[in-house]
């Protein structure tokens, strides 16, 4: 069966759409709300939303690819981004990634063989004064330390 | 001095509307709606001296006062809380804990141009934020104080939180509008200015987070009260988000023009761990650093900072000890200007990119004569040859690290590998 949102979203993609002034505005938003139901953006999902926002596949992609949250491969059940901006770097950032990825057994970029845990890392997120930091899915962590890091994890399921 | 930023943030349950209200919330924005006229409210703002708190620093009032009045267009107004500038973490304290001020300020600034339709974009990282304006907002709907005749006066305005979805340069106003017409996060041309053709072409006004957040303790308090603060052209306060090697980092609210060498040693504690000071960026990573001589005279508003040869930006202090290699360093923001270039204008793709390989193999001691050179002109290349001001922003820091620094970029050139003695970055 084709791709498409379960009633409960299609329901909030007209909602969201009806808020804003003009309905390609909402691209951004509808775009969320795929990636939330679908886990990513694949093909299809970007045809569907392309569909339903009366654009060409080749615009939504083109949109897609341009913003670093939104992917077109799956990833992880968690999606942990580790902030490695200067302000950062220079409160262990790159001590942090490297425990994570031995931790895991994962290099930046991969996701375990269990498809529990992705590995990023980021750019600034406007948590400098609390670093080093990362964010897990819709949730940040911060002032870590590997002991912090590791009770996280586990945590984790 | 009197805070005018932070005066809710350390109540508890800041973020409610009954709180809020409880300390004096929404009286200015009543205030505002039923007796104040547009124009009236514009020239209070000028009087204030505020001016925007998101980098470039333009009086807040005069912005407002370049909006057409007689546009058949709709027009909009956008809070900018995309804060992605690194060492910057300002807006999301007061997203998080005084949404209802952000929410007050947009409502006014939207009033004083006459638009119905106000959004805030928050960036997409910030979900825990973005659901407490959310909130905010549905409880400021249910008081009257957004919609359709607001409190009776006739007036209507509409307020949409709009997500994000990761990238930095979407802080830029006209890539901020871009993004927000559902398109990638590409800056345009100015002119025209976005109060002209801003947002499907119609006027639009962006204002920063911070800038709005102030708006209603100077209507409560007057222009004058406001003006008072801070020096003869940055008036009023400012919030500092300071990070890196201090002991106290954080967010702090300081009168314009406050000494920035009192402000790390006394406030923020000065550099830990019996370290000495090599270097402080003052306004953001995009801002260039500056040395400890460069220092000493420095106060932090526009025209001082300025004097000494970087830019306040958006406030992010960021701290280096003499244990931080510079080329490390340089390095790190080279690669997030790389990383975070949009690609419409070659000279900054290519050279943000050239400047991120030439730094990182200096400090992979694989260096070569001529490097530092071969930098400085890819950064004077880039230097007033782009659509957006974000290449500046990329070439300005990389050649103030070479200038400022030069014998450390040389040392790791000759020798082969870094110099520096614990050149880790922590
Ligand atoms: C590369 C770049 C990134 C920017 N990022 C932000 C940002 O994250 N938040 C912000 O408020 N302004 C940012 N600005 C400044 C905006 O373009 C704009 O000047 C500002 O939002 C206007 O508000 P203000 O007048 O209240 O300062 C950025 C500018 C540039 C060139
Ligand atoms: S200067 Fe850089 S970020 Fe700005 S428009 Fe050009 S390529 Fe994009
Ligand atoms: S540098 Fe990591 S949050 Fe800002």
């Amino acid at each position: 069966m084709a791709l498409e949102f379960s009633p409960e979203t299609y329901k909030k993609f007209e909602e969201t759409v009806n808020r804003y002034p003009k309905k390609e505005a909402a691209l951004l938003p509808v775009l969320c709300l795929a990636q939330k139901e679908f886990g990513h953006l694949g093909q299809e999902a970007i045809e569907y939303v392309a569909r339903l926002m009366e654009q060409s596949p080749a615009r939504v992609c083109g949109v897609v690819s341009f913003y670093t949250m939104l992917n077109t491969k799956p990833i992880g059940w968690h999606h942990i981004q580790v902030c490695r901006t200067l302000p950062c770097a220079l409160r262990g950032a790159e001590r942090l990634t490297s425990f994570i990825s031995k931790t895991l057994g994962i290099e930046v970029g991969q996701t375990t063989a269990d498809g529990r845990f992705t590995l990023s890392e980021v750019e600034c997120l406007a948590s400098c004064g609390t670093a080093p930091m990362m964010q897990i899915n819709d949730d940040y962590y911060e002032n870590l330390t590997d002991e912090k890091v590791t009770e996280v994890l586990a945590s984790l399921k | 001095m009197e805070k005018v930023l932070l005066r809710n943030i350390d109540v508890p349950d800041s973020h409610t509307l009954a709180v809020y209200s409880s300390r004096g919330g929404y009286r200015p924005w009543q205030e505002v709606v039923k007796n104040i006229r547009p124009e009236q409210l514009i020239e209070e703002i000028k009087a204030s001296g505020l001016r925007g708190r998101g980098g470039a620093g333009f009086p807040t009032g005069m912005k407002w006062g370049f909006v057409p009045k007689d546009s058949p267009k709709p027009k909009y107004m956008v809070c900018n809380a995309d804060e992605s500038e690194p060492g910057t973490f300002k807006d999301r304290l007061l997203i998080e804990k005084d949404p209802h001020a952000i929410i007050e300020g947009t409502l006014m600034a939207a009033y004083a141009i006459q638009s119905h339709t106000a959004f805030i974009y928050i960036r997409g990282e910030l979900a825990f934020g973005a659901n407490i304006l959310e909130r905010a907002v549905d409880e400021a709907t249910q008081a009257g104080y957004i919609g359709k005749n607001i409190l009776g006066s006739g007036y209507d305005v509409d307020l949409i939180v709009h997500r994000g979805a990761g990238a930095y340069i979407c802080g830029e106003e006209t890539a901020l509008l871009s993004s927000l017409e559902g398109g990638r996060g590409w800056p345009k041309v100015k002119p025209p200015f976005p109060a002209t053709h801003g947002l499907f072409g119609c006027p639009t006004v962006v204002n920063n987070v911070e800038t709005l957040a102030a708006l209603p303790w100077i209507i409560e308090h007057g222009a004058a009260a406001y003006a008072a603060m801070g020096t003869d052209k940055s008036k009023g306060t400012k919030l500092f988000s300071v990070s890196g090697h201090i002991s106290k980092p954080g967010v702090y609210e300081l009168e314009m023009g406050y000494p920035l060498m009192k402000f790390l040693e006394e406030d923020c504690g000065g550099v830990p761990n019996g370290r000495r000071l090599k270097g402080v960026i003052p306004g953001g990573g995009s801002m260039p650093v500056l040395r400890p001589d460069e220092l000493e005279k420095v106060n932090l508003d526009y025209e001082s900072v300025q004097a000494a040869g970087s830019l306040l930006g958006s406030g992010g202090v960021i701290v280096m000890d003499d244990g931080t290699c510079m080329v490390r360093a340089a390095w790190n923001l080279a690669r997030f200007f790389a990383h975070e270039s949009c690609g419409q204008c070659s000279p900054c793709r290519e050279g943000c990119h050239w400047m991120e390989k030439i730094f990182h193999r200096i400090e992979q001691g694989e260096g070569r004569k001529g490097d530092l050179e071969l930098i400085l002109n890819v950064s004077g290349n880039i230097m007033g040859n782009t659509i957006c001001p974000f290449g500046d922003a990329a070439a300005m820091p990389a050649a103030a690290f070479v200038r400022k620094y030069r014998e450390e970029f040389e040392e790791h050139i000759t020798q082969k590998r870094c110099t520096i003695r614990n050149g880790v970055m922590e």
